[in-house]
């Protein structure tokens, strides 16, 4: 029987985590990602987990502790944002290339400077090449679910990679809302026990993790690195399927909120896509055929179904919050428009950067963004592709 | 989104109005709504003026954005009625409560002419009273919950005692303060 509860973003997350009693769990404090291992460290206080929590000195070695651990051959993980994230830069791709099924606890957060301790989603964007599975929720249960996934995904073995699961700092991480929680046995048989076929600590198949890798093999291992992500969404997708007959909940790659007949779209990542769905009700009812594609799977990047998502509409607004400094717009822009130039596709496309630091996104923002698609809709010309929402001048 | 009810908290940092905001999301989840209860934070010390919002309702809650036209403002402390604009963006149909234990006719002109209804509570006086220490949030707690009408006198202080027993089971002497600060306070809102 599920369990209905009112609970933030982190709390969601750290009963995941309880609930999954990972073997493993090295942390350091950073806002706004701290309640995950201080409502963590009370369940080992209490004798609710197993799990050996180490306190370490800084993100540097909380991320070099969880490899070592996973290396061993323990679930691990830890759990941080922003300038924490930046630190384990090095440790991030270590994890990845030696296919260690790791996860992160990631509670975006902007990057300095200027000093700001708000969402957006620079610090993970940053990640985004690093070889990492990367997942993102609209809310607190969607962070919960994302969570008690992601270990299925990440240990399957034609994965192995490290999985960050990411919710927006504040705005879900601290922000208490209605809840519906599985069984603690419910989720412990759903995860089920991990046993990695090769580790460290195993005396009966010595190996190497992490050596020396010269020219004439360095490409084909990370060849081999990328395989591995191109078996994820199919994973994804068995797993979601499987956690939908034990929730009632049901997950893809992305979301499609009233996309069937929308000539005007929205993509985005992220808390907002709640607020633009109030918005798009709004609009429906003026009979606007608008709609969202909620990003769920951002790497790897669900591309060409994104693209086929996309196929009927004919104006489209990518919405990053963070900036790429390209002098084009965003991470996402880039990705969704490679994505329908692969695919042929005819939608005029722009890329707005917003809720940069937490800047707020009203329902009233978002309405305006489908009232620009409009006017690019009727002129069939998209005029400026890199724009800012609810900038200042 | 008729059935929506918005509250915007104006404290300062260490008051609690973050607190009294998860406080009211708890007891009014207790009766079945759907809840939202969050902080906005500037400079995080001691002192600074910090925003905290609710939203109840009836159906899902899906906008995750601050709130710019609220039926309800709680002002957990005075001084703020100088230092923000409390009444800002206020339904005329709604009301602000607001912690003081000046007369209500001292207060009206500090409220930018604002139409609603307006009520007092001294906090102060109900928490010193009835706890021996000053938690502003729990009188207000009260306070907003009869001024917005959002559940019984009854059902609320049945949750929030049943809330006390569960948050304080390690200290169950200070439950019974903090039930005489719910009770005089909903005498006491003026």
């Amino acid at each position: 029987m599920a369990k209905r509860d009112r609970l933030s973003g982190n709390e969601a997350v750290a009963i995941a985590l309880r609930q999954i009693n990972p073997d493993v769990f090295p942390a350091f404090p950073i806002t706004p990602s701290t309640e995950i291992p201080q409502y963590f460290a009370s369940f080992v206080a209490n004798g609710q987990v197993d799990t050996e929590f180490i306190p370490v000195e800084s993100e540097h070695s909380s991320m070099s502790a969880a490899i070592g651990a996973s290396a061993a051959g323990a679930r691990s993980l830890t759990a941080t944002s922003s300038c924490g994230l930046a630190y384990m830069w090095e440790e991030l791709y270590i994890a990845a290339s030696n296919r260690l099924p790791l996860a992160l606890a990631l509670v975006n957060r902007a990057l300095s400077g200027p000093i700001n301790i708000n969402c957006d989603h620079s610090d993970s964007m940053g990640a985004r090449d690093s070889g990492w599975i990367q997942m993102y929720a609209e809310n607190n249960q969607e962070a919960y679910d994302n969570m008690v996934q992601a270990y299925r995904i990440s240990e399957h073995k034609d994965v192995r990679l490290p999985i960050m699961i990411c919710q927006d700092g504040f705005i879900t991480s601290h922000a208490v809302e209605n809840i519906e929680l599985l069984e603690d046995r419910e989720v412990k048989k759903f995860v089920g026990e991990y046993c990695p076929e090769n580790y460290l600590l195993n005396p009966e198949c010595p190996m190497a993790v992490g050596p020396y890798s010269i020219t004439d093999y360095y490409m084909e291992a990370k060849r081999n690195q990328a395989e591995g992500m191109k078996h994820v969404s199919q994973v994804v997708l068995d797993v979601a399927k499987e956690f939908s007959s034990i929730s009632g909940r049901s997950y893809g790659l992305f979301e499609e909120y009233r996309m069937e007949d929308a000539e005007r779209a929205v993509v985005m990542i992220g808390s907002a896509a709640g607020t633009t769905k109030d918005a798009i009700d709004r609009l429906r009812e003026k009979g606007e055929k608008v709609g969202l594609i909620k990003i769920r799977l951002y790497r790897p990047f669900p591309a060409s179904e994104i693209a086929e998502a996309l196929r009927n509409v004919k104006a489209v607004a990518v919405m990053d919050r963070a900036e790429g400094y390209t002098n084009q717009g965003g991470p996402l822009g880039a990705d969704v428009m490679s994505a329908l130039y692969r695919a042929r596709g005819n939608a005029l496309a722009v890329n707005y950067i917003y809720g940069l630091g937490g800047r707020d996104v009203r329902v009233e923002d978002m309405e305006g963004v489908f009232e620009a698609l409009k006017q690019i809709m009727e002129e069939g010309d998209a005029g400026e592709t890199y724009r800012y929402l609810g900038l200042r001048e | 989104m008729s059935n929506l009810t918005e509250i915007r908290w104006h404290g300062r940092g260490g008051q609690g109005a973050k607190t009294a905001a998860l406080l009211l999301a708890d007891v009014a989840f207790q009766t079945g709504k759907y809840v939202q209860g969050f902080p906005e934070y500037g400079p995080e010390r001691m002192g600074a003026p910090i925003t905290a919002y609710n939203r109840i309702s009836d159906t899902v809650i899906r906008t995750h954005s601050n709130i710019y036209d609220p039926e309800y403002v709680v002002v957990v402390d005075e001084s703020l009625l100088e230092a923000a604009d409390v009444t800002a963006g206020l339904r005329k149909e709604g009301a602000i409560l607001i912690n003081t234990s000046r007369r209500k006719e001292e207060i009206l002109p500090h409220l930018k002419g604002y139409e609603g209804r307006v009520y007092t509570i001294d906090a102060h006086k109900v928490s010193m009273e009835a706890m021996g220490k000053y938690f502003p949030n729990t009188p207000l707690l009260a306070a907003i919950v009869k001024v917005t009408g959002l559940m019984d006198e009854e059902t609320f202080l049945r949750e929030m005692k049943a809330s006390f027993s569960h948050k304080f089971a390690s200290k169950p002497e200070v439950i019974e303060g903090n039930m005489a600060a719910l009770e005089m306070a909903f005498k006491e809102v003026q």
